[in-house]
């Protein structure tokens, strides 16, 4: 029962949330100096040309009177067409929402693996020099931002040592038999490896560009919580058993480790969702982010409405599941 | 009757300092037989079992000395197979049953993982095997017990659900440390008992770790006294309240409270008894640095 | 193992020496950029485009790190740049600041309504993908200097925000707050007299990391080409040019990046040892 009120409470929130975001860019785009109406019209148009374009767009109205028939509906899943492809703002975003999705996961297992290793590393060796090495390479990884790391891993692996792709989602010359958006995912369904190959032979590099920020999160905050579960009485139960230092941090402490941890991922996940606009710029990759630059230096009002609607979704969406696999982990809460 | 752990000299610092925490301690204790291990807080008497055990803190360092279990001295032994070693011959009952259990993790696997993990049990018996012990320290339905988590159990549960993964693999040695000091007075005597009745029926060695005289008169055979790191006295337990033979056991004998009065009586140790312990220990302490 | 922990804390110490000495570095070649820099950042000549630099066949001596395909002097684009670079760090890095820290403070001493509402707005701030916002504040704004440190102003104020917040909050708890409340004190003089000293510390630090995030942003801006115009040397236009011509003249890219990477990393590295510090946590 007070699962389900605090649940209601969320998605309460959660609503008032979105409709802030949604207020803030409709007055902010609104205040847009370049008229977009104009570059869309050939020159020589005429003024009632461009009248009649307002008209067909609702930028005839008041803010407040645009916003009520953009709200009514969107509320009928209805985003508008976007200005510059003039095509249904929905089908465009959600076209190019799974290679987002994609790079994001990818990226995020990354960072989990990464600052997992890390943090059983300085752990297992900790007060000794390894565990030195540990915290300066989270030292560097948290002061550099992921647009660094990738402008760093487009040098090192794109010009001095070309292994990986630094441009685009999949190599163009192949030929695609996908009927999804999902491309990774639908190349393993259909053990197509070669195609899963070329993806992620293209996505790796941005991947680790979001990954590495959030790996040393992930290492430090576990490190620091591994270190203190090593030395309570279970784990010291645990060595008079006969195990390994290696066992009793991965099957004693990290199991109750991790649950600190998990908060700060989902948050941090979506910053990595966020970082995810200059990356997929950087590395050219054809996603949601890079379609919102476009779109802003397009003025393509009801796109770019629409992308940061879709964002703002998708980082409430994160934080419900992250509350949510919380509750689950926990034993404690579970049986409450 | 032989010694099945016998520890020499044990001397043990504080890492990279000259600060002595054991000195030159020797403990014997006999197969089958019960030994109490009786001090004040931070007298090095956990410490001992510590080190017995393998899991000394970090910051303490062994300096010399030897920990002879069944024949084999644990401290020229590789760590690994130290490790097994004692991980197959011995076992811990801790101080504090809610801590001591890993809260995530259901009760079966924590009795279990040794069985199956350590000595090569398969699934199947190690599972019988905790059932078995779960009924032997009086758990009511221990095949649902096994199923739950820590935190849906009572603190005595708790001890009982360790007393039997102690006991699970039959080691021929337990270390208890200080095993009912964190629970409620009515429920320490009834796992006092289990002990006692387990280590009975199994003919396991007990190195009792304890700070209460009036435990060790029930449970223990004999009894080593820790003042400072050293054993001041180390006797049968019908000797030793028949008249302890070191001044300070004598005070400490004196300063325990009767059972009818637990906190009434508390006598504290006298300064001219302290004052004589702690010129003996200085007298040890010039003996090992001009040995050292 | 003691003398690990030992060994780890000289590091940190020599850490935060390295990292200011860079940023000294970039302070003075900011202030001095006209003396310093060999060339006129802006003077283009197409007969000197894509020099390599002066340790590679076919440089020419006076172009250090080599030009850019118009010709530019990369070097002295560098140093330029860094005035650039500095004047968003510290100005729009303190206005950022100023603004979170006072919500913040507000929200954590006052509770109440305020809490609830500024709660709210941080809320919302949050589901923006930051990176979208500031182009979007961009576009919005116009390009220009002026528009970057407002557009940083507008996106991060949280970051203060929310730590203040909580800060003040576990401060406002304290028994010297309670014991300058009965002393008869107003909530305004307990807040700045009390509270502030306590959580300036904590202030000090998430305004040097703040320092190294808005010279990230305007790099970030420059390189959507959305900052300043693009004849104006700045670091982030600089590296979306060598981004582009990276395979015919990787210098370009190569030094701004390093000048950018250094003093983000110092930046960074500087507000990490003051938390650390100031931090009694992991003090």
């Amino acid at each position: 029962m007070l699962v389900l009120r605090s649940l209601i409470a969320r998605l309460v929130t959660t609503a008032v949330t979105l409709f802030g975001v949604a207020v803030i860019v409709f007055v902010v785009i609104r205040v847009v100096p370049g008229n977009p109406i104009a570059m869309m019209l050939p020159p020589g148009a005429t003024e009632a040309d461009i009248e009649r374009l307002k008209t067909l767009y609702g930028l005839d109205k008041s803010i407040a009177e645009q916003f009520a028939i953009w709200l009514a509906a969107v509320l009928h899943g209805d985003f508008g067409t976007s200005i510059s492809t003039r095509q249904p703002v929905l089908s465009l975003v959600l076209n190019r929402l799974p290679a987002t999705l994609e790079l994001s996961i990818l990226a995020l297992l990354i960072a989990v693996a990464l600052g997992l290793a890390l943090a059983v590393l300085g752990t297992r060796f900790r007060d000794r020099k390894t565990e030195a090495g540990v915290d300066i390479v989270n030292g560097i990884g948290l002061s550099v931002p992921d647009f660094l790391w990738g402008l760093l891993l487009i040098l090192l692996f794109g010009v001095l040592w070309p292994v990986f792709s630094i441009s685009g989602r999949v190599s163009p010359r192949l030929e695609l038999p996908f009927v999804s958006q999902f491309y990774l995912f639908e190349s393993l369904l259909r053990l197509r490896f070669d195609l899963t190959r070329d993806l992620l032979g293209h996505m790796i590099m941005p991947a680790l560009a979001l990954a590495l920020p959030l790996a040393a999160i992930i290492a430090q905050v576990l490190k620091q919580s591994l270190k203190e579960t090593v030395n309570l009485d279970y784990a010291v139960l645990a060595r008079t058993k006969g195990y390994k230092e290696t066992r009793v941090i991965l099957a004693e402490a990290l199991p109750n480790a991790v649950l600190p941890t998990l908060t700060l991922v989902g948050v941090q996940f979506t910053f990595l969702i966020g970082g995810t606009v200059i990356i997929e710029r950087l590395f050219s990759y054809e996603g949601l982010g890079n379609m919102a630059i476009d779109a802003v230096i397009n003025r393509d009002l009801p796109l770019i409405q629409g992308i940061v609607i879709l964002f703002a979704v998708i980082f409430t969406v994160v934080n419900l599941a992250v509350d949510m696999s919380y509750a689950l982990l926990n034993p404690k809460l579970r049986h409450a | 009757m032989s010694a099945f752990l016998e520890i020499r000299r044990l001397s043990a610092r504080l890492r990279g300092t000259p600060h002595r925490l054991l000195r030159s301690v020797d403990i014997c204790v006999e197969a089958g037989a019960v030994r109490g291990l009786v001090g004040e807080s931070g007298a090095g008497k956990s410490m001992i079992g510590k080190a017995v055990l393998g899991v000394l803190p970090k910051v303490v360092e062994v300096v010399e000395g030897a920990i002879v279990l069944d024949g084999d001295d644990l401290l020229a032994m590789p760590p690994a197979e130290r490790r097994r070693l004692v991980g197959a011959k011995t076992a811990m009952i801790p101080q504090d049953p809610l801590t001591a259990l890993n809260p995530s993790r259901r009760i079966g696997p924590q009795i279990t993982d040794r069985l199956t993990d350590i000595l090569g049990w398969t699934k199947a018996r190690a599972a019988t095997r905790a059932a078995e012990v779960l009924e032997e320290v009086r758990i009511p339905e221990p095949a649902r017990v096994m199923r739950l988590y820590p935190h849906e159990l009572s603190g005595g549960m708790r001890q009982r659900v360790l007393i039997a993964a102690a006991f699970a693999a039959e080691p021929k040695l337990i270390v208890a440390d200080e095993p009912t000091t964190a629970l409620d007075v009515t429920v320490q005597k009834q796992i006092l008992r289990l002990i006692s009745e387990m280590q009975a029926r199994h003919g396991t060695a007990l190195l009792f770790v304890t700070h209460d005289l009036g435990v060790v008169a029930k449970i223990c055979d004999s009894l080593s006294v820790l003042y400072a790191g050293k054993v001041v006295e180390d006797t049968s337990v019908e000797r030793f309240f028949a008249g302890p033979a070191h001044p300070y056991s004598a005070a400490l004998l004196q300063a325990t409270p009767r059972h009818t009065d637990p906190a009434g009586s508390l006598m504290p140790v006298s300064r001219a008894v302290l004052d004589s312990v702690t010129a003996e220990i200085a007298e040890a302490d010039a003996g090992w640095v001009s040995h050292g | 193992m003691l003398d690990g922990r030992g060994a780890l804390r000289r590091r940190a110490g020599l850490r935060l020496w390295l990292s200011g000495g860079w940023l000294i570095v970039v302070l003075v070649c900011a202030a001095f950029a006209p003396l310093i820099a060999p060339q006129d950042p802006l003077a283009q000549d197409l007969m000197l485009g894509r020099l390599p630099p002066v340790w590679m066949a076919g440089a020419e001596p006076g172009y250090l790190l080599g030009t850019d395909s118009l010709g530019r002097d990369v070097l002295s684009r560098i140093i330029y740049g860094a005035r650039v670079a500095l004047l968003v760090a510290f100005v729009a890095g303190t206005a950022t600041c100023l603004v979170g820290s006072a919500l913040g403070l507000a929200a954590g001493f006052y509770r109440g309504w305020v809490d609830r509402v500024v709660g709210r707005l941080v809320d919302i701030w949050m589901a923006f993908p930051p990176v979208l916002f500031a182009i979007l504040l961009i576009a919005v704004l116009g390009t220009g200097l002026t528009s970057i440190m407002l557009a940083i102003i507008v996106i991060d104020w949280t970051r203060f925000c929310r730590v203040v917040r909580s800060e003040t909050l576990n401060q406002a708890q304290m028994d010297y707050v309670q014991s300058a409340r009965v002393a008869g004190f107003t909530r305004a003089r307990t807040l700045l007299a009390e509270i502030l000293p306590n959580v300036l510390p904590t202030i000090v630090a998430l305004l040097t990391l703040e320092m190294g995030i808005a010279v990230i942003v305007e790099a970030i801006l420059s390189f959507v080409n959305l900052s300043i115009s693009t004849d104006d040397p700045t670091w982030g236009g600089m590296i979306a040019e060598g981004r582009i011509s990276i395979y015919q003249a990787w210098w370009v890219l190569v030094f701004p990046l390093a000048a950018l990477f250094l003093t983000v990393l110092s930046f960074a590295q500087l507000g990490q040892g003051l938390r650390d510090r100031f931090d009694p946590v992991l003090r």
